[in-house]
């Protein structure tokens, strides 16, 4: 399996012939040439052989170890959609979850398998450039697996066919897709910290873990299958996070404070991208194995302590957003699903008004909140959808200036109160959902700019359809936006009533009778 | 409730995604390789641009002077989306483990004739440099590269001259020569016989345009470096010894050979695109031959001896027949 | 208060063999149970013996081979031919 060498050599001395032993410094043309991009974010590195490598894979032992996992999964993956596996799965709802994931997570894993390239290119030592690469390829794994994990689906189910168009022009996931191009556009180092430490240490395990064991409590073996077979990659990655983040604070004193600033600015960042997967497990999984408080409190609030008063022998402090996320946890999910419930015609995915049984659960689940801020907010909905004035914004949402989430968070300290702050740039004024967002923009206003808001865009006549003349007389702008994103219209709105609704009834039924 | 799911028959509402439906022109079932590949790298809306690239967006077609109507006209005809590609690489390297295993234990290495193991330590052991410089070039195709097809396709390239690096050194150790990997490495640095071809790979990794750097390193260097190593001198070698050292290359031949169906694809669908393509490849091509031929040379003379510059001659006709036959002129 | 160092895995039957390797090994390990995985958590360092999974499993195992079930751990790594182990500085 593993190299097997010469028997005086351990696990540590072979993997290093086998890696850093292959690399030398250039002389032909100089070091800074070939590696342009370590210096400029002002990281300093002395000594690249300090770099430990934790997890020790030679190739071929990579190569026998996923292809075992490929085996197996595909296996499962063809099963599953042999025996119709989509109708097993606890009720219709449920495909919605795999809409919102094929939307926002494919995408994005793309993005990381890009972004690791680059990274692996522009990293001087041999160990973390190899870690880098293999990280690379197995996110390349990731995206293509959950595609094809949910391809199936697509073929009787709607609102998944378009995810390809809309990865980049759909309001919702340009939350994703700026922490995504933030991070690829910022140096090496920070890549490492904003997606290898802030996102796969702190918080990929909130992502896969509870979501994807939900996923098997609710039936679905081939989500199930992937979800878990990329974990077992992405305990490779963390480790690779938490290295980098160790190797720059142990090389140079002077690393810190960019380190820090860093870890606080993109552990932001993640937890606002996270409201949507807390919304998932709360909202659209039909049986539910925990909270989203619940897991924040396992896997960021109790791990993260962990990490951080590990880093403190560094001077690492904890992110400056940990207290508010806390409080946050018992709120975010119910603003995010409130917020897409009244855009029935803006998502191509449905939503609904949970059954009395599971508002209970979310009572229970969230005592300080729930029946105090939410659920009022939710019965009162359900009322005015049975008498047939179904809730309906068709406004342009206001996003934040960094994130791009919609502004709906509420006041740290005042439920009732919806947090705005703005400031003003070289004469022009900038909003923001948070003073974190505020001060990520103050610390490059010149980066922050630039951010795509479709909202804006579509005013502004950028987001439409392919022939469209935006300077015909008669021409409004943001009024074809159905047509720029694609949607099917039997993709949106209630699921009461959907077609997926009705022909997974039927289809089921066929099943059962004769 | 009981439930047999297999057994009924459904009509599903389409058969695949939108993007796979216009690109093949019908809503058929499209292959895992399309659905992991086709259309999948956001082209427009980014948010900001790079740090490290101003000029630049984070995908941009202008990184490379070639221009593609379409980009994707680049696929892999061995249609390796990643779990092919591993599934692949899991067999061969099963074959590799279980081939040096063998060797091991027959004693196979150890007792190979010194003349031949001068030859090893000499010409083949040096090369593990020479596929991780292939690793870092590699890498920077699949970094700045434009569209899925390619950057996929050199991302497992990369991973795969990793590989290569690795059998080669497990080689060296299989022969009981982890001084002479040492040694290797020495004159890799410093031997006047690899300098021109250090200097080589060194400057292609400053190279700005990746396409030109896939074709030096991928096409010209490679196309030229394998079939003399892994063909020529491993022939010579086996008439002389007995095959083991072709056993102990396995991996690399047999890389090479499903690589360059990949490689020439590639270079065939560019130069199909449009004139300049084709003028721009035939410049590239001919200028990369020319140096690699020139730093090739003393490792051809140090492998065959006198023989040197007649067997390079026979893997340069080899070279040009394949850039013919994907219709560049050179 | 002691950090706990943790590491979940796929159910199957070669994690159950992994999972009663640790519990061997590890005295203060608790066990979660959840659907499709297995949690156990440990107080401040958690180590996988080669040699105990062996035992378990009647059969060579090599440590990587964990690749193949993990879903995710908390701690930093450190592996050896004979150890895998994960640990928080309290």
């Amino acid at each position: 399996m593993d190299m097997k060498v010469s028997k005086k050599l351990g696990l540590k001395e072979r993997y290093t012939m086998m890696t850093r032993d292959l690399a030398w410094d250039t002389t032909f043309q100089p070091m800074d040439k070939v590696f342009p991009q370590v210096g400029y974010e002002g990281i300093k590195i002395h000594d690249w052989d300090k770099w430990e490598d934790p997890f020790r894979l030679t190739m071929d032992a990579y190569w026998k170890y996923q292809a075992e996992k490929e085996r197996k999964l595909y296996a499962i993956l063809d099963a599953f959609n042999q025996n119709n596996g989509h109708l097993s799965v606890t009720d219709a709802r449920y495909i919605n979850v795999l809409k919102l994931f094929l939307g926002s997570t494919p995408p994005l894993e793309l993005m990381a398998a890009r972004g690791f390239s680059m990274v692996a290119r522009q990293m001087v030592g041999a160990g973390p450039r190899v870690a880098c690469m293999m990280q690379s390829v197995d996110e390349y794994r990731h995206f293509q697996t959950q595609i094809h994990s949910i391809s199936n689906y697509n073929r009787f189910y709607n609102g998944l066919d378009e995810f390809a168009h809309q990865q980049s022009r759909m309001w919702y996931l340009s939350d994703g897709k700026s922490f995504f191009d933030d991070a690829i556009t910022a140096g090496p180092f920070e890549f490492m910290v904003a997606i290898g430490f802030a996102f796969e240490y702190v918080l990929t395990n909130i992502l896969f873990v509870p979501f994807i064991s939900g996923a098997a409590y609710n039936g679905d073996m081939a989500a199930m299958t992937v979800g878990f077979s990329a974990q077992s990659d992405e305990a490779r990655h963390m480790t690779l996070g938490l290295e980098c983040i160790k190797f720059m604070l142990e090389q140079d004193p002077d690393n810190l404070p960019i380190v820090q600033r860093w870890i606080d600015k993109w552990t932001w960042r993640g937890t606002r991208k996270l409201a949507s997967v807390g919304m998932m497990m709360d909202y659209m999984l039909p049986k539910r194995i925990m909270s989203f408080k619940e897991a924040w409190e396992i896997y960021f609030e109790q791990n993260g302590t962990a990490l951080f008063t590990d880093l403190a022998r560094y001077g690492v402090k904890v992110p400056k957003c940990f207290g508010q996320t806390i409080e946050e946890k018992e709120h975010i999910t119910h603003q995010s699903w409130i917020g897409f419930y009244m855009k029935p015609d803006a998502c191509p995915f449905h939503t609904w008004i949970p059954a009395p049984d599971e508002l209970d659960w979310l009572s229970e689940k969230y005592p300080n909140t729930f029946d105090k801020y939410y659920r009022p907010v939710l019965e009162h909905f359900d009322r005015q959808e049975k008498a047939g004035k179904r809730f309906n914004n068709k406004t342009q949402p206001m996003n934040c200036q960094v994130c791009v989430s919609t502004i709906k968070f509420n006041e740290p300290g005042d439920p009732m109160e919806m947090c705005f702050r703005e400031t003003v740039y070289k004469g022009e004024k900038f909003h923001f959902c948070s003073d974190h967002c505020k001060e990520i923009f103050e610390n490059e206003p010149e980066k922050y700019v630039q951010t795509f808001i479709s909202s804006h865009a579509a005013l502004q006549g950028k987001c439409e359809p392919e022939g469209t003349d935006v300077n015909a007389h008669d021409y409004r702008p943001g009024a074809r936006m159905h047509a720029y994103w694609r949607m099917d219209k039997r993709a949106t709105g209630d699921f009461n009533g959907s077609e997926d609704q009705k022909n997974f009834a039927k289809w089921r039924a066929q099943a059962t009778k004769n | 409730m009981s439930m047999d799911l297999r057994t009924i028959t459904i009509e599903p509402l389409r058969q695949t995604f939108g993007h796979l439906a216009r690109r093949m022109g019908a809503d058929k079932p499209a292959s895992r390789y399309m659905e992991g590949t086709m259309d999948l790298q956001p082209v427009e809306n980014y948010h900001y641009r790079p740090t490290w690239d101003p000029s630049h967006d984070i995908f941009d077609p202008a990184r490379t002077r070639i221009t593609m109507k379409d980009w994707y006209a680049l696929k892999d005809p061995r249609q390796f989306y990643y779990g092919a590609w591993t599934l692949a690489r899991g067999r061969m390297q099963e074959t590799a483990t279980a081939d040096f295993d063998l060797a091991d234990e027959l004693g196979l290495a150890t007792g190979y004739p010194a003349a031949g193991k001068k030859v090893i330590n000499e010409v083949l052991l040096p090369l593990r440099h020479v596929a991780w410089a292939s690793n870092i070039n590699n890498s920077a195709v699949a970094a700045y590269g434009y569209g899925i097809a390619i950057s996929q396709a050199a991302a497992y390239a990369c991973m795969d001259q990793l590989g290569i690096a690795q059998f080669i050194t497990r080689l060296g150790i299989a022969f009981d020569e982890i001084d002479a990997l040492a040694e290797a490495k020495q004159d890799w640095l410093e031997a006047p016989v690899w300098q021109g071809l250090r200097h080589y790979v060194e400057d292609m990794m400053v190279m700005d345009d990746w396409f030109e750097l896939f074709v030096t390193q991928n096409f010209a260097l490679e196309g030229l470096l394998f079939p003399l190593i892994y063909d020529k001198l491993t022939d010579r070698l086996n008439a002389a010894h007995g095959p083991v050292l072709s056993m102990l290359t396995r991996f690399q031949r047999e890389w090479f050979t499903e690589n360059v169906k990949w490689v020439d694809a590639v270079l065939k669908a560019a130069a199909a695109d449009n004139p300049a393509n084709k003028a721009l490849l035939g410049e590239w091509i001919a200028a990369a031959r020319q140096r690699s031929v020139e730093v090739l040379t003393p490792v051809a003379e140090l492998a065959f001896g006198t023989d040197g510059a007649a067997v390079l001659d026979e893997v340069v006709q080899q070279l040009n027949a394949r850039a013919a036959k994907a219709g560049i002129p050179v | 208060m002691t950090s706990n160092a943790f590491i979940a895995f796929q159910k199957n039957e070669e994690t159950r063999c992994i999972v009663e390797a640790i519990v061997d090994d590890n005295p203060d390990a608790v066990v979660v149970d959840q659907p499709a995985m297995v949690k156990v958590d440990v107080p401040g360092r958690l180590v996988i013996k080669r040699a105990t999974v062996e035992e378990k499993m009647g059969r060579d195992f090599d440590l990587q081979e964990l690749q193949l079930h993990l879903i995710t751990i908390s701690g930093h790594l450190d592996e050896s031919d004979d150890e895998f182990t994960l640990s928080w500085e309290a």
